[in-house]
């Protein structure tokens, strides 16, 4: 039986719900917060701005992340923007419009008034961020710069070079050890979460990995902050790093929190391919590229000449073709797909035929290498490091990578989840990118939720746990959990089968992009669905990991989250499947126009897939939460 | 092509380490340094022994995370250039190349490959940020910052925190990424209020972790991959000795 679940959206007109939940919302006085510990899981932008903002107010913070330093999280490689509602370029943009770019980016199928508040809260970032001395691009005469994106027909983007993740992540990294040495933050860097500890239903604690000396920890608080990001890397192949992974959210979904969309996935359409079978990752290449490059393919099929050999009217500009309003500029879904769609007629250019062309010689004609290379350069000296190819001699070869995760946990317009005290902000979180997200607008999310969104509702839980004692570490629920956590290690150790956590993950991947990647179908997904059952039985009798648990032991580490990458890649294959349209990121084979686009269905499934662990991995239970459109009304969505 | 590897493998901090001998026949031109490293850990898992510890994440060149003496270099021969970014077509069939971790006082290895390099958090912990609250900001464009002062800020601001410049050091020291922090902050208005005492304190702290003196043989900018510049801490002494002389 589904449970209800409410989204507590404020009452109020959609632009007064915000102020209205901020005026009414409960508080707790600066003399208590100091008696309330919280433990911030991750300690990318989301992580690091919320465990930083809440330490300035008063809070006492417990920082996890697994790498060696919070700085190297994973939002420190987003490279070319952030989005912010300035209207610095008088160019027609409001709130409104940033709201509405957004929720038609994402096909309608997201909250509107998580959406809205995303955009009202934008441009408060810029000014933080400024503050904190992040070197954001200017004009001569010192004020803000601004590129254009995806999916907009405005400029908002704000960016360094194409570092800007790095900076702004360098911004809340800073804010957080400034916390660190005032004795608000306790940081426990190289820690893993392992598993969430509940005490009569409510979030209270965790049990985490010390993964440089297999310690098991357990960690009590009031309230819990997963921020630990995206799980793109379940595909293996992504533009995610090395360490990024599910098992955070997935523990937290099978103590009871619901994972919301799961299956959809960005596929960023310019990533660089893959160039053999031992590839780790593939390195993202930021979309601001597509500003001066164009994207082609040659009109020949199986094409041997170069790409410099090939004249002018042998070439199909695609996407400016099928899109000419939008042109290199359509969305990342749309663009991603039209590139599949050239590959897949056999007109993929490089030796695996696996990617297309991005061109910039006409834009070196028109406005000179020299400005090119200032815009653009450490993006050409990147790729000329990884492919050991000049790209203003030749077009470079991109091709689509799994990027973002648009679901996530679900979570309440406070951002909690279904469980009380489990907040889940950032990537980590489904709520404000619908089916497909827009360039820049990440970074801007996990900002906002950490800076400004969680400080406030969090309060609002936490206002009724003033009179609540610290939790304490020796309840048996923290006893039972450490066990458990204990004793999956030991299975993994002890199996001694004959192939690795990485040989199984590699193999899970190319299922999922195969089968519930950028193009799904019933037959598909239904094999996808029994290939993984195989898989999983066999990664519970086959598993080869070296060493022990009591040592630091990277394989150790790996098994963990390819394990809940077995259970969660079933869960994505399972709402990609019930959901009988197209929308965004999800393109269902069976449902699209008659020109190829994503063919929704507003009157089945204008909701989001909330789903629920019941036990096992395959058979979870639907919730739904109706998107309910009062201020926008959904329509086919066109770039062309 | 094969490749002669010599890695060193150290059990931790309290144990000696040696050079192990590997070999690896069919590495791949187009494969990353690290790439390579995985070939050699799924051989050893797969004869059951431990693979060889080392750290990575992003492998784009921008964490910050991996880093190795790469045949006595740090993050190998290819400048400007991490060691996720580096590639095996930059080296020959029949090489050998010896894998050493990062080595420095202030950087004690794990396991393998592994350093902990929490020290340099702790230098930033000292004062490496500009000291305002969530709320406190005024807007943005108020705040006026030349395109050059801008360029030269994020020129300073672009350090991924890796250490190579640590582990290149003849002295361990780590002036090159302090000063780096140092000089971003100083030549932006919004940092100028606390840039002396923000010099004192960092590199105080940098003292007091056993990092050593810097004695400007620039052999840190030359091994650094976002080629931090020791303009930076030409800039730090300027603020450190100014902060001095004040008092």
């Amino acid at each position: 039986m589904a449970k209800k679940i409410y989204a507590n959206i404020p009452e109020g007109d959609l632009k007064d719900k915000w102020s209205n939940y901020k005026a009414h919302a409960k508080l707790v006085s600066p003399n208590n917060r100091k008696k309330l510990d919280i433990i911030v899981v991750g300690t990318g932008l989301a992580g690091a701005s919320a465990a930083a903002s809440l330490a300035e107010m008063g809070y006492k913070i417990k920082s996890f992340c697994f790498q060696d330093s919070p700085r190297r999280a994973h939002s420190v490689a987003a490279q070319g923007g952030v989005n912010a509602m300035k209207n610095y370029q008088n160019d027609g943009d409001s709130v409104y419009r940033m709201f509405y770019d957004t929720l038609k980016g994402g096909d309608f199928r997201s909250r509107e008034a998580n959406t809205y508040r995303l955009a009202e809260c934008s441009a408060s970032l810029i000014d933080q961020a400024v503050a904190q001395g992040v070197p954001f691009g200017r004009e001569y005469s010192g004020y803000l710069r601004n590129r254009s994106f995806g999916g907009v027909q405005v400029s908002r983007t704000f960016y360094s070079r194409g570092q800007t993740g790095q900076q702004l992540l360098l911004g809340s990294y800073q804010a957080l050890m400034r916390q660190k040495e005032q004795g608000n933050v306790q940081l426990f860097a190289r820690h893993e979460m392992l598993d969430l500890v509940l005490i009569d239903g409510k979030a209270k604690g965790i049990i985490a990995r010390n993964l440089d000396t297999g310690k098991i920890e357990r960690h009590g608080a009031h309230a819990v902050i997963l921020a630990t990001g995206g799980f793109g890397k379940i595909y293996y192949l992504s533009t995610l790093a090395m360490g990024c992974n599910a098992s955070a959210l997935w523990r937290a979904h099978k103590k009871g929190a619901l994972m919301a969309n799961p299956s959809w996935t960005q596929v960023h359409p310019t990533s660089l391919p893959q160039s053999g079978p031992y590839q780790s990752k593939l390195t993202l290449m930021s979309e601001s590229l597509r500003n001066d490059g164009r994207i082609w393919v040659p009109q020949l099929k199986n094409e041997q000449r170069s790409a410099v050999e090939i004249p002018e009217e042998e070439r199909d500009y695609y996407l400016e073709r099928k899109y000419p309003s939008f042109g290199n500029l359509a969305p990342r879904d749309i663009a991603s797909r039209a590139a599949k769609e050239q590959i897949d007629k056999e007109k993929g250019v490089g030796a695996l035929k696996n990617a297309v062309y991005l061109d910039f010689s006409h834009a070196i004609k028109e406005y000179g290498q020299e400005l090119i290379a200032e815009r653009y350069g450490n993006l050409f000296n990147m790729y000329q490091k990884i492919t050991g190819i000049d790209a203003y001699k030749e077009p470079m070869k991109i091709s689509p990578s799994a990027h973002f995760s648009m679901g996530g946990l679900w979570v309440d317009y406070d951002l909690m989840t279904t469980i009380p005290g489990l907040f889940a902000i950032g990537e980590a979180n489904f709520s404000d990118h619908g089916a497909n997200r827009l360039g820049a607008n990440s970074l801007l999310q996990a900002c906002v939720d950490g800076y400004y969104i969680t400080p406030y509702t969090i309060q609002n839980y936490l206002a009724d746990q003033i009179q609540v004692e610290k939790t304490d570490t020796n309840h048996p629920a923290f006893a039972t959990a450490e066990k458990q956590v204990q004793e999956q290690l030991n299975r993994f150790i002890n199996q001694k089968g004959t192939r690795t956590a990485e040989e199984f993950h590699r193999e899970l991947g190319k299922i999922l992009y195969d089968k519930c990647g950028l193009s799904r179908s019933e037959e598909g997904l239904k094999s996808a669905i029994s290939q993984i059952h195989n898989l999983r039985e066999e990664y519970k009798k086959n598993l080869l990991v070296p060493g022990d648990a009591e040592d630091i032991n990277s394989e150790l580490e790996k098994a963990g989250r390819v394990s809940d990458y077995m259970e969660l890649s079933e869960l994505m294959c399972i709402d990609a499947l019930n959901r009988n349209e197209s929308c965004g990121a999800h393109f269902r084979e069976e449902y699209q126009t008659e020109d190829g686009e994503a063919q929704r269905d507003d009157e089945e499934f204008a909701y989001s897939a909330a789903w629920e662990w019941n036990g096992e991995a395959s058979s979870p239970i639907l919730n739904k939460e109706p998107l309910e459109f009062e201020y926008v009304q959904p329509t086919q969505r066109s770039y062309k | 092509m094969k490749i002669d590897l010599k890695v060193w493998r150290q059990k931790n901090q309290n144990t000696k380490g040696h050079l192990e001998s590997y070999v690896l026949e069919e590495v791949d031109a187009e494969m990353s340094f690290l790439e390579m490293l995985d070939m050699l850990n799924l051989k050893l898992a797969k004869q059951g022994e431990r693979p060889v510890e080392f750290d990575h994440d992003c492998r784009e060149g921008i964490c910050g995370q991996c880093g190795v003496m790469i045949n006595g270099i740090a993050h190998g021969p290819i400048k400007n250039t991490t060691t996720c970014q580096l590639h095996m077509r930059y080296f020959k069939d029949g090489d050998t190349i010896y894998v050493e971790p990062f080595k420095a006082k202030a950087f004690p290895v794990i396991r393998d490959l592994k350093v902990d390099r929490s020290a340099l958090d702790d230098i930033i912990a000292a004062g490496g940020y500009i000291s305002v609250n969530t709320g406190q900001a005024p807007e943005a464009n108020s705040i006026l910052i030349s395109h050059e002062e801008a360029e030269s800020a994020f020129d300073s601001a672009a350090c991924i925190g890796c250490g190579a410049c640590v582990a290149t050091c003849k002295n361990a020291s780590a002036a090159l990424f302090a000063s780096s922090k140092i000089s971003q902050l100083a030549k932006l208005p919004q940092g100028k209020k606390e840039s002396s005492k923000r010099a004192v304190d960092m590199v105080n702290r940098m003292e007091d972790l056993g990092f050593g003196h810097c004695t400007n043989t620039e052999a840190c900018q030359v091994e650094c991959p976002q080629d931090i510049s020791v303009l930076n801490i030409a800039q730090m002494n300027y603020e450190y000795n100014k902060a001095k002389l004040k008092k």
